[in-house]
This record gives C-alpha cells, sequence and structure tokens, in this order.
C-alpha cells in the first residue's frame, strides 16, 4: 500500500510562451514505511516537488494524495493536511522561529494534534525532545543557543510531534558538517525503524540519498529520468544521467589518484 | 559585559536617555505642579522681559512664559507620542498582516502603502484641517494619516522576509491560524526595528504637530502645545525676542533627544546583526611563544610559501576571539595542498589572512609569512600589494565575487590592466582567452556579459579565469565548489587540476569535504578550531589505517559513500566543536576524543613530522600498529 502518490505533477512558473517548466509530468510512490530518495542538481525541479507535496505551492496539473486523500486541493482544512504531512527544511537556521523556545515550538505542533491540554503538550514535548535524543532541559533554550545538528533535531521532533503519515524531508543535512550530517542520518534511520516513518527523502548527495532510501528517483531537467532500488541505480545505472551523477560523487578511494586528469567517457 | 550593559555606556545613548526621562518627569509633574500659575493672569505685568521673577518674561496677559513652556510639555510630547503609537499600530497592520494573507493581498496592500507615501505630508495635513476644521483631534488625525505609510513600508519590509521564511511555512504546515501566525511568528520578529522607528518618529513628530500649531490647525486656545507657544511670541517677536525661545529650544532639544535616543538603539541593533559590538579587552593575542621557524617543516629550496605561527583574532563580545591559532603550512612550487575542515575550523579565515584579505577589525600576527621571496609582515600599502600580484583568489560565492555592474570580460581584463599596466585592446583579448582557456564556451560573447548571465558553474570558471590571468604562482580557492553540484563540481575540479599542471601555479584550497580535496590535491592540512591536526599525504586516505590524528580518522568514517553498510549507522563524532570565544586548554579535539588523557587536556600537542610523511599534532597518534610496506 502506497502512502504517497504524486500523479502526472506538472509544475509551470509563470504564464504563456515563457513560462517555465520545474516539473513535467512526475509520477513518484512512496510506500507505507518505506523512504524514496529523490536526487538530482539544483534547477532539476526536486524542491519544487517538495513544495507541493508539502502544500506550500500549488500544482499547474497532477494529483498529490496521502492515504488516498487529495492534498493539493484548498478544500482540505488546514489541520488535517498538517496530519497528513508534515517537511522537514534543509537549514535549521531560518526554519526555526527564533522567538520562540524549543518547548513552545514543539508544543505548537503538539496543538495541531489537537492536544489542548497544556500540561500534557509539555510532557508530549519532553518525550519528543528524548526521542531525537536531546536533553529535556533543551525545551527553554532558543535557536540560537543550539548548533545546527540540534536545531535539525528540534525540527524533526516539530515534524514528529504530529505523528504525520507521510514526511518531506529537502535536503536536511546539506546544511549540516559531516560529523553533524552522520548523527542526523542515524536519528532518521533509527526513528524509521522505531515508528514505521514513510518518507520522501530529497538531496543532491547521492551517497547520503542511498544510505537512507530503499529506492532512489533520480531527477533531470523537470523529470524522473530513472527509478528504481537505491543498490541498483548507485551500483548499476541505466540511464546515461544517473551514470554521470554517480561518477562525479567524489571518493576517497579516489585519492591521490589522477582521476581528474583522465580524460572525460 | 552584556550587549545590553554596553548599550546603556555609550555616551549619546546616556545623554538621550537622560534627555527623554526629563522630559517624561517635566510632562507628568510640571501641569501639577505648575499648572494653576501658568494660567494666572497677571495685568501689571502685560508683554515683561526677562527678569528674577519672571526668567523668560511673559506673554501679554502677563502669564509666565517658562511655566507655560514646561507646562506645555505634556500636552505637546503626550499628542506626539499618540499620534507615533496609533500610527505605528496602523502601519504595523498595513504592512505586517499582508504576510500572513497570501500573495495577492501582498501585492494590493504593497500598492496602497506606495501609492499613500507619495503623497506630500503638509498636504495632506491641511487637507485634513479643511474637511475636519482646525482642533487637536484633526492635528493628530493628520499626522496618523501621514507617518503611518512609512511605518507600514517598513513592517511590510521587515514582515515580507518573515513571509517567506521557512519557520512561517512550517507553521503553515502545522496549521496554525492566521491570527497566531501574525502575533507569534511576525510580530515578535519585527517588533525591534519598529520600536526604534517609534522612537525616531516622536521627535519628528514633535516637529510636525509644533508646525501644525504654528500655523494654527493644531492646538487651539484656551490649550496650548510649543507650537501653539511659538505662535503666540512670534507675533511679539520684535517687542520680547525671549518670548519665543523658551517654547524653541524645547522643541528642538525634545526632537533631538528621541531622535538620538532611537538612532542609538538602531545602531546597536545593527551591530548586533553583525556581531561586531565592539568591546575588545587588552591587546590582541600575538603569534605566542612556539615552534620557531625551523620548528615546522623545513623550507626547501622550492618553498612558495612559508607560513609559520599564523594567528587571527577578532574583537569578540567578551574580549578577543582566536579562529585561527599558530597555524604553520608550506607550499612548494606548482604543489595542489587543500585544507579540510569543518565550519568554524578556521580554514576560511587562514585562507583569507595569507591572501591579506582578512575581515576589517581581524589582528593577523605571524612568525613568518613568506610568499616567494617577499616577507608578508615587513611590507606594507603598495609594496604589499605588488608583491600579492603573484597570488590570485578564486572565493566561494562566484556571484559575490563578481561585480554585478560590470561586464565579465571587463573585470578580468582589470587585472592585467592595473597590475602590469597592459593596453585596454590588449587585456581584453588576454580575458577572452583566459575565458577560452577554462573552456567557457563562446568566450567573445560570454565576456560581454554581466555575471548573473552566467550559470553558477560558469561564473565559478570565470572566477577561476580571473585568478589565472595575473599569471599567479599561487592561487588561493576557498570552498570554490561547495556551492556547485556535484557533476559541476567536478568540471571545476578537473579544470583548476588541468590549469595548475599547465600554469605550474601552486594551489591552496579548502573545502569541508575532505573526499574532494584527495581527488584533487597532493597533501591536506586538516584543521580543528583554529589549528593545523593533520598534515597528511593525500594517499594515506585511501586507506584510514594510515590516519593518525584520530579526529581525521573520524571526519573520514563519518563521510557516507555509495558503498556504506546501510544497516550499520554511520560514525559520528560525539559532542560539539570548541566555541572560538571560549577555547579549553590543551588540544581543541580532547572533549569529543575517546583516547584523550590528561596531557591531552592540558598540553596543546605540537605539529611535528610523522611516520606517513605528513605531519601530525596529537598526544596519541593512532596509525602506531600499521607496519608499513
Amino acid at each position: 500500500m502506497s502512502a504517497l502518490d504524486v500523479t502526472d505533477l506538472t509544475v509551470r512558473f509563470g504564464r504563456g510562451a515563457g513560462a517555465l517548466v520545474a516539473v513535467d509530468g512526475v509520477n513518484l510512490r512512496v510506500e507505507s514505511g518505506g523512504v524514496l530518495g529523490l536526487v538530482g542538481e539544483s534547477g532539476s525541479g526536486k524542491s519544487t516537488i517538495a513544495r507541493v507535496v508539502a502544500g506550500l505551492r500549488r500544482p499547474s496539473a497532477g494529483t498529490v494524495t496521502v492515504d488516498g486523500r487529495d492534498v493539493t486541493g484548498r478544500r482540505l482544512p488546514a489541520r488535517e493536511r498538517a496530519r497528513l504531512i508534515q517537511m522537514i527544511f534543509q537549514d535549521p537556521y531560518s526554519s526555526l522561529n527564533p522567538r520562540m523556545t524549543v518547548g513552545e515550538t514543539i508544543e505548537e505542533a503538539l496543538a495541531a494534534r489537537e492536544e489542548q491540554d497544556a500540561a500534557a503538550r509539555r510532557a508530549g514535548a519532553r518525550e519528543l525532545l528524548d526521542l531525537v535524543r536531546l536533553k529535556a532541559t533543551v525545551a527553554q533554550a532558543y535557536p540560537r543557543q543550539l548548533s545546527g545538528g540540534m536545531r535539525q533535531r528540534v525540527a524533526i521532533a516539530r515534524c514528529l510531534a504530529v505523528k504525520p503519515k507521510v514526511i518531506v524531508a529537502d535536503e536536511i543535512t546539506s546544511a549540516l558538517d559531516a560529523s553533524v550530517q552522520g548523527s542526523v542520518l542515524n536519528l532518521l534511520r533509527d526513528l524509521r525503524a522505531e515508528l514505521g516513518l514513510s518518507m520522501l527523502f530529497i538531496s543532491h548527495n547521492l551517497a547520503v540519498v542511498r544510505y537512507l532510501a530503499d529506492r532512489i528517483a533520480v531527477m533531470h531537467h523537470g523529470r524522473i529520468v530513472e527509478e528504481g532500488p537505491s543498490d541498483e541505480i548507485v551500483h548499476a545505472p541505466r540511464h546515461e544521467y544517473t551514470a554521470t551523477l554517480v561518477g562525479a560523487v567524489p571518493s576517497l578511494d579516489n585519492a591521490g589518484t589522477d582521476v581528474l586528469t583522465r580524460d572525460e567517457p | 559585559m552584556t550587549a545590553r550593559a554596553r548599550l546603556f555606556r555609550a555616551p549619546m545613548t546616556i545623554a538621550s536617555l537622560v534627555l527623554v526621562c526629563l522630559f517624561g518627569i517635566l510632562a507628568v509633574v510640571a501641569p501639577i505642579l505648575w499648572g494653576e500659575e501658568a494660567l494666572t493672569a497677571r495685568p501689571t505685568e502685560l508683554l515683561q522681559g526677562p527678569s528674577a521673577e519672571h526668567l523668560l518674561g511673559t506673554d501679554n496677559l502677563g502669564r509666565d512664559l517658562l511655566l507655560r513652556t514646561l507646562v506645555a510639555t505634556r500636552l505637546s510630547l503626550g499628542l506626539a507620542v499618540l499620534a507615533t503609537l496609533l500610527a505605528a499600530v496602523a502601519g504595523v497592520l498595513v504592512g505586517g498582516l499582508p504576510a500572513v494573507l497570501g500573495g495577492r493581498v501582498q501585492r494590493t496592500f504593497g500598492a496602497v502603502i506606495n501609492t499613500w507615501l507619495a503623497f506630500p505630508v503638509l498636504l495632506l495635513a491641511m487637507l485634513v484641517a479643511i474637511l475636519l476644521g482646525a482642533g487637536t483631534t484633526t492635528a493628530v488625525l493628520a499626522l496618523v494619516l501621514t507617518m503611518t505609510p512609512s511605518f507600514a513600508r517598513l513592517a511590510q519590509t521587515l514582515a515580507s522576509r518573515v513571509g517567506g521564511s521557512e519557520y512561517l511555512a512550517a507553521a503553515r504546515m502545522l496549521g496554525v491560524s492566521r491570527r497566531r501566525q501574525f502575533t507569534r511568528y511576525v510580530l515578535p520578529n519585527i517588533a525591534e526595528p519598529v520600536i526604534v522607528n517609534v522612537t525616531i518618529s516622536i521627535g519628528g513628530g514633535l516637529l510636525a504637530l509644533s508646525s501644525l500649531s504654528f500655523l494654527g490647525v493644531g492646538v487651539q486656545p484656551p490649550d496650548y502645545d510649543w507650537g501653539r507657544l511659538l505662535k503666540d511670541g512670534f507675533a511679539q517677536v520684535y517687542n520680547s525676542p525671549t518670548a519665543v525661545i523658551g517654547p524653541a529650544v524645547a522643541v528642538v532639544l525634545a526632537g533631538v533627544a528621541f531622535g538620538a535616543l532611537g538612532e542609538s538603539l538602531a545602531g546597536h541593533l545593527r551591530g548586533q546583526d553583525h556581531g561586531h559590538t565592539g568591546g575588545r579587552r587588552g591587546p590582541a593575542p600575538g603569534p605566542g611563544p612556539g615552534s620557531g621557524p625551523d620548528g615546522g617543516q623545513p623550507s626547501t629550496p622550492d618553498t612558495l610559501l612559508e607560513v609559520d605561527g599564523l594567528s587571527v583574532a577578532f574583537p569578540g563580545e567578551h574580549g578577543w576571539v582566536r579562529p585561527v591559532r599558530d597555524v604553520s603550512l608550506t607550499i612548494r612550487a606548482g604543489e595542489i595542498v587543500g585544507v579540510a575542515g569543518e565550519s568554524g575550523s578556521g580554514k576560511s579565515v587562514t585562507m583569507m589572512a595569507i591572501a591579506q584579505l582578512s575581515a576589517p577589525g581581524a589582528e593577523v600576527a605571524a612568525r613568518t609569512l613568506r610568499f616567494g621571496d617577499e616577507d608578508l609582515t615587513l611590507l606594507r600599502g603598495r609594496a604589499l600589494r605588488g608583491a600579492l600580484t603573484g597570488v590570485g583568489v578564486v572565493f566561494q560565492d562566484s556571484l559575490t565575487a563578481l561585480n554585478p555592474a560590470m561586464r565579465v570580460g571587463a573585470q578580468l581584463a582589470e587585472v592585467p590592466r592595473t597590475q602590469r599596466g597592459v593596453a585596454r585592446r590588449q587585456a581584453n583579448r588576454d580575458a577572452v582567452a583566459a575565458l577560452d582557456a577554462v573552456a567557457i564556451p563562446d568566450p567573445a560573447r560570454r565576456a560581454g556579459q554581466f555575471p548573473h548571465e552566467l550559470s553558477g558553474g560558469m561564473r565559478q570558471r570565470a572566477l577561476i579565469a580571473m585568478s589565472q590571468i595575473g599569471r599567479p604562482s599561487l592561487i588561493i580557492a576557498d570552498e570554490p565548489t561547495t556551492a556547485l553540484d556535484v557533476t559541476v563540481a567536478r568540471r571545476v575540479m578537473r579544470l583548476l587540476r588541468r590549469e595548475c599542471d599547465r600554469t605550474g601555479a601552486a594551489v591552496l584550497v579548502s573545502s569541508h569535504d575532505i573526499a574532494v580535496l584527495g581527488e584533487l590535491c597532493q597533501r591536506v592540512l586538516v584543521m580543528y578550531a583554529g589549528r593545523v591536526v593533520e598534515d597528511v599525504p593525500v594517499d594515506a586516505l585511501r586507506d584510514p589505517a594510515r590516519l593518525a590524528h584520530p579526529y581525521t580518522r573520524a571526519l573520514v568514517a563519518a563521510l557516507p559513500d555509495l558503498d556504506s553498510d546501510r544497516d550499520a549507522p554511520l560514525a559520528t563524532i560525539p559532542g560539539e566543536p570548541p566555541d572560538p570565544a571560549d577555547p579549553a586548554p590543551g588540544c581543541g579535539f580532547a572533549a569529543r576524543c575517546a583516547l584523550a588523557t590528561d596531557r591531552c587536556r592540558a598540553e596543546v600537542p605540537e605539529l611535528t613530522g610523522h611516520r606517513h610523511g605528513g605531519r601530525v599534532a596529537c598526544w596519541h597518534p593512532q596509525d602506531r600498529e600499521v607496519v608499513r610496506s
């Protein structure tokens, strides 16, 4: 059974002949409890897909359904949509309100789940902080007092608070340092096992996507050029663009070799 | 000293604050103390000049002008404050609300504000006076009408930033109501500048209200404010010129006080934004005792760059912050050396210090900073610039590194024209040739374009071309591929490598991705907490067992690659990097290192030669057990 279905999604910027087609008839499916990786370079349209799926932008054509319900229409009440889909953003420095404490931010999300009791919300926030491996005292802190990795954990906790059916994660580790990125990826991997999360995981970093996703869709110029199980995409790419992408990933195995001065294939 | 404490120590702030408080007290107590007396007419003392009894003289009913000026403080300031506050509230609503109401509303309100701003202030005030008749209410209303659009514009600008922010998007996704979006997300994030603006505007509002009263459309007798007193005094200015002094001085003083207070608050906010709030204590720390010029790598005849004991300090909130401490490195001619490190490791600051491009306020100190035959620490001005023509710099952000208002070719041509006095036509030909050399298609056409017309990868290549055109012997490239996509990054790296092979230039290149450096460089310097912790030949990176420093090992292990085990957790480094403003003694990595001993926490390990052919700064290098083949 699928958790998220994107069908014939098209997004155009502008009107008429000068319109830019950012997303061109894209079909995606995230299985319930599965992680679909979406890779592509800047301008490929992957972040536009994220924003449409998250309901922050309306598509020009096509549908997005979560659990069989259309989430692109205006008829869906905001709170109901919130419980179907949530998003984790790229930049943990700008995705948290600087004027709200971590506790308030998470409690805001708990309120979206119609949790009315303030004491229950506070307890819920503590549990969530524990879930993302943060100390309970962090609840009193403001975002500026936290490191990038800690902020991203708070953003993850905010997202989990709603218990959405599907999570969209858009480049969530690309603003983080290598050592911190690992711990955030580990956390998501553990949470997935614990909570059975369904996720659309978007990144330009093929190695990161391969680590987390069961299947990978490769995007180029607004279209999906290849989709398949992660290891097949990475180790036996069928499409030429996928091969180029895989070949361009820097690797320590190439350290000290003449990989750069060799002629391009 | 906290930021707030420092704000209240600035002389201008103190002076303006004291004045504002004095006016506030006057506004409260003056009418209570002297209200009656200021109304007392003395038929025997009409229109008198200054005397011991009446310091500013009396008016045409014999009332004391000094007392009247003091008593008028309440009405003058009260109206100004009231009008400004009303305008601020209206402006914030008009300008700020659209941020949570969506794009169409935002555009409509934007157009309204623009039109509103275009109305001349005085005309609007007169129009209101004509429609409603002269009087206090009219004056305040006119003022509110004229001040609202500028507050609205301010709120609109600030709120649109919040409106585009991801935290508001996140709130929207949670289904947070629009009202709450406005009160909890938009308002708190635009409040500070608006408050500052209110403070400044009170001064202006006071002036405007006084003008209206002076013109006779404001406060009407028997009420009186400073403007009214000025008007009455002005009628007799030839008989008793002192009559206008009191209200005039009061208006100017109060206007200046509020303006100055607002300005110093604004200055303080700006300082906070930039993180430069001053507060130096003590002299900048020098390079400190170290190994001396001979303790690092021995310099060989083909050494191009020799840096020893480089430290960079910035004035911070609590004294000096030292993002770079005692860095030593050498680069041979034609060598490609990488600098790896995470954010805050000091790699960019190090590279900019070597290129003599440190941010203003930075204190750079070094025992040795030798480039070619020149000792850069001894050179100043033109001689320094001359020596630095041998250094080309490639910046991370190609869009801000190029002048947006200048054609790409012309920017490239600047280099040979200013450095070698090459004629314009020849320089332009050089520029096109340089663009051609970095494989930019149709270079002659691209040279005639502006930076924004080029793609990111092409701009980065143009920057490399620019760094090459001066025929430098050293290129300093600060994260040249970080902002680029992998395929484009690969192309830029390939280009950098080939250009160096072709021209024989050496490169110092930084990246947060050690895998990128492994492919590009011959040697990688790993930085942590402002120091070089390991200087390692790249072939050792292929075999992590040969890496000596625990941090280098952890950094390499933390990188997922295309063969990482998906069923095992990724290696991570526990804890957080140290705060450069609050360094711990000893090895910077000790707090996060599983192997740290008391010695690591007390003594900084020296960067010394190591068996892998590089250098390492660690008390417990980890490659001990490996038998070298």
